[in-house]
Parts: C-alpha cells; sequence; structure tokens
C-alpha cells in the first residue's frame, strides 16, 4: 500500500469549509473563554469570600474532568434538563466553559502579580474599582499572563477535535470522514496533523508578536 | 467642629490577636507638619495608613476636616461608606508610599496625570498641562517622558509626590518616603517634603529621619507598642525626653553620631 494524497486534497473544498468551522469555534471560543475567565477572576478577587469559594468549584470541576467528558454531558446529557443544544452551539459553549476556567487562573495568577501597594496608589487617587482594573491591573498584568493564554488557545484549538465526536463538521469530522470514504486514513491522519500544526504556529506567532509589542510598553 | 485637619479619636487596630494600635487620640492642626516617630513594629506606619483608609481602625473614629473617614457613625452603630463617599473623602489626601507604588507601564508624566483624566475627567492636553507643572515643582520637568524603571529612587519619590499632588489635596501622608533611598537621594527627597511645608500644606511623615522630624516638625509623635506615648513640639522631645522610653529610642540616633539633636 503506498500514500496516496492526492485523494484526500481532491476533496479540497470539504477540508475547507472543516477548518473554517475549525478556526470559527476556535476564534469565538477562546473569545468567550478569555472574557468569561478574567470575569471570573474579577469576580473572585472583588467579589470578597463567599464568591471565591462559591467559584471555586466550577472552576475546579472544569478543570479536573476531561473535555470529552464536558461535552459528551452538555451534547447527550443535556436534553435530559431540558437543555437541547445543536452540535456547533454545544461544542462552542463547552470549548467556552473549560477554557474560561483555565483562563480564570491565570487571571487570578496576574491580579496577585501586582504588588498591592499599586492598587492603593490607585485607590488614594480616587481611582474606582473599574478604572484601577483597566489602567492599572490590566495592563500591568499583560506581559505576565500573555504566555500562558497563548499555551491555553493552543491547547483549545487541539480539543476542538474532540466536537467531531458530538458530530460538529469542524476539521477532524470532515478529513476522517473522507479518509473513510477513500479508504486513506493514515493519509487523512496526516494531513489533519499538518494543518492543526499549522495553525498552532500561526498562532504562535501572532503570540509572539504581541508579546513584543506588550513588552515594548514600559520602555521608550 | 473643629479646626483639625485630621482628628483621630480612641482609635485602636487589632490584626487577630495583635493589636497594632491602642486607644489613639491625636489631632493633626491645618498647615502643621506632625511627624511620626517610634521603632520598627510600633504601629506608625499602621495608624498613618488608617489616617486614609488603607486599614480599617478596629474601634474609633478619623475625621479629616470634619468629615468621617470609612465609616459613618448613626444612632445604630456604623457602616462602610459607600465606594463614592470614600472617594470624596480621600480626595483631600495625598498619600506618598514607602515603595513609591508607581505604575511602572506609565510615564511620570502619565503616572502623574492619571488622575486628572480619569477622576478630574480633563482632556489629555490640560491634565498633562497640569502634571507637568506638578512635575516641576518636584523638579523633575525634563523627566516627564521617562518611566519608572528608568528613574533613581529618589527620583520615582518624587514623581510619587507629584503624583498625590496632582489633585490637590490638602493634607499629605507619608509613610517612610526614604525608607528605601540611600543618604544621597534621600536629601532630594526630604527638600521637596520642606518646600510643601513651607507653603503650608498639612502633612503627616512617618519618619526614620530624626534630624527632618526636628527641623521641620511641629509636632513629634512617638509612638511604641501602639500606644502614643509621646505628643509634643520637638523642642519639647528632644531637649528633655522624660519618658525613658523615648530617651531609649533616641540614644539609638546620638549613638550613631546624631550630635545635633542635643
Amino acid at each position: 500500500m503506498s500514500f496516496d494524497f492526492a485523494v484526500i486534497l481532491a476533496k479540497g473544498p470539504q477540508i475547507l469549509s472543516g477548518l473554517g468551522v475549525t478556526i470559527l469555534i476556535w476564534v469565538v471560543g477562546t473569545f468567550f473563554s478569555v472574557v468569561l475567565g478574567f470575569l471570573l477572576a474579577t469576580a473572585r478577587r472583588f467579589g470578597g469570600r463567599l464568591v471565591d469559594t462559591l467559584l471555586t468549584l466550577p472552576i475546579e470541576v472544569l478543570r479536573g474532568t476531561p473535555f470529552l467528558v464536558q461535552i459528551f454531558l452538555l451534547y447527550f446529557g443535556g436534553p435530559y434538563i431540558g437543555l437541547r443544544l445543536d452540535p456547533i452551539t454545544a461544542g462552542l459553549l463547552g470549548l467556552s466553559l473549560y477554557g474560561a476556567a483555565y483562563y480564570a487562573e491565570i487571571f487570578r495568577a496576574g491580579y496577585q502579580s501586582v504588588p498591592p501597594g499599586h492598587v492603593e496608589a490607585a485607590d488614594c487617587v480616587g481611582f474606582t474599582r473599574g478604572q484601577t482594573i483597566w489602567f492599572v491591573l490590566l495592563p500591568e498584568m499583560a506581559l505576565l499572563v500573555m504566555p500562558p493564554s497563548l499555551n491555553i488557545a493552543v491547547i483549545l484549538l487541539k480539543e476542538t477535535a474532540l466536537l467531531s465526536l458530538i458530530t460538529v463538521p469542524e476539521m477532524t469530522m470532515t478529513v476522517s470522514a473522507i479518509g473513510s470514504q477513500q479508504y486513506a486514513f493514515v493519509e487523512s491522519l496526516v494531513v489533519l496533523a499538518l494543518v492543526y500544526w499549522a495553525l498552532v504556529e500561526l498562532a504562535n506567532f501572532l503570540g509572539r508578536v504581541t508579546e513584543r509589542k506588550l513588552s515594548k510598553l514600559g520602555t521608550p | 467642629m473643629t479646626d483639625a485637619a485630621i482628628l483621630v479619636k480612641n482609635v485602636s487596630k487589632q490584626f487577630g490577636e495583635t493589636v497594632v494600635l491602642r486607644n489613639i487620640t491625636l489631632e493633626v492642626p491645618r498647615g502643621q507638619v506632625s511627624c511620626l516617630i517610634g521603632p520598627s513594629g510600633s504601629g506608625k506606619s499602621t495608624l498613618l495608613r488608617c489616617m486614609a483608609f488603607l486599614e480599617q481602625a478596629t474601634s474609633g473614629t478619623i475625621e479629616i476636616e470634619g468629615e468621617p473617614l470609612g465609616f459613618i457613625e448613626s444612632s445604630g452603630g456604623r457602616r462602610l461608606q459607600t465606594a463614592a463617599e470614600l472617594r470624596q473623602t480621600r480626595s483631600k489626601i495625598g498619600m506618598v508610599f514607602q515603595q513609591f507604588n508607581l505604575w511602572p507601564h506609565m510615564t511620570a508624566l502619565g503616572n502623574v496625570s492619571a488622575s486628572l483624566r480619569r477622576v478630574r475627567k480633563l482632556q489629555k492636553a490640560e491634565a498633562e498641562d497640569r502634571a507637568m507643572a506638578q512635575l516641576e515643582k518636584v523638579g523633575l520637568k525634563e523627566r516627564a517622558g521617562y518611566y519608572p524603571s528608568q528613574l533613581s529612587g529618589g527620583q520615582q519619590q518624587r514623581v510619587a509626590i507629584a503624583r498625590a499632588l496632582a489633585l490637590d489635596p490638602t493634607i499629605m501622608l507619608f509613610d517612610e518616603p526614604t525608607s528605601a533611598l540611600d543618604p544621597e537621594l534621600t536629601g532630594e527627597v526630604l527638600n521637596v517634603m520642606r518646600t510643601l511645608a513651607d507653603e503650608g500644606m498639612t502633612m503627616v511623615v512617618v519618619t526614620h529621619e530624626i534630624g527632618f522630624a526636628a527641623s521641620v516638625g511641629n509636632k513629634i509623635c512617638f509612638l511604641d507598642h501602639g500606644k502614643l506615648l509621646f505628643h509634643d513640639t520637638p523642642e519639647k522631645v528632644f531637649a528633655a525626653p522624660r519618658e525613658p522610653r523615648l530617651e531609649q529610642f533616641l540614644d539609638t540616633y546620638l549613638d550613631r553620631g546624631a550630635i545635633m539633636l542635643r
């Protein structure tokens, strides 16, 4: 048996459509993850001890269970409590919650990295809490949270492959379907691996550029 | 109503089991400089931080120009001020920290103009004009575009003073402003503070700079183990310290060559 990538690549348009869904879910899901994770960390930081304790549990559960189990529960278990979601919505929601738990931890560490005196200084010149977060805390933690944030974004990209198991028409589902139709399993897997890898390298590149820009803040 | 800029009444402060301040009553008159001195752990920094409500007194009250700080007393007890009320009361205060606490991602000008833009809501140009005037006052106009990491400790502290002055407070609080500086840099910061005092700013200064306290302070407050042991003019405090603990404390400075005190 010889490798024949032609049969896979002949299905270019289908692959591209799968790639489109993957990128869409990844970008939108990561965006929601970051926003939700930031809100969670902020609530824990400023919401008092009760809020902090209450939010610990869901974050720990999301970080402590497999993503596959979470999306199965959401997609197949959801209907038992009246939550009927189409695959893409379920996948997006699942990815956002999973990612948010990680981003919540990253921003928590970010908040902790800023010396309390910098917040006291902001309090003393009359900044509101929101102004302190926006003008002092976020910029000060930005450089620190960038590398782990990028890391989680890359992991989320690869986790989207699991969404094929709840029938989201993303790239893994599309390409492996082509592989089965054409009896070219290995070829399809190689193509998949290469495309994911290319996406990860692209993300890393964009991350490095952003980091360089950020690190120039604070120096002339 | 009194003429006091700051009125501290029966303030106690505990951290868990540890008593840090014991029933402190203290009046800081307008336009005067009060220096808080005492050994490490005596509670002087905590007392100062209570005056900016960075620490909450366990009991007692603090008034800033006749207005309650942090808590509102009512018949049933006391309640915390809302964030907006607290900002209003605090607007009379400028605070300077031992560790400067400049925001590292902003230039000197950015640090000083931030409150003018965000709190006073001035346009960028006007905020920067005013901030520049403050920087000029502390002698750092030509360093306006520098980031904190590019400034010496003394310069950073002067920027921090300019930042605290930006919103025209009537009271300035200094928490060991020169303790993180070497003697040479200490001088430039003390000079700025001396100028402020000469202009009639009400100041409370926690300091180990006994010479500064003696020459600039109108009142010296000596704290030990959370108690205000002595509160008088520098002449009285340094000339004839009848209090044995104060004498012992001042002797450590004499041992280190501060002969001019006697």
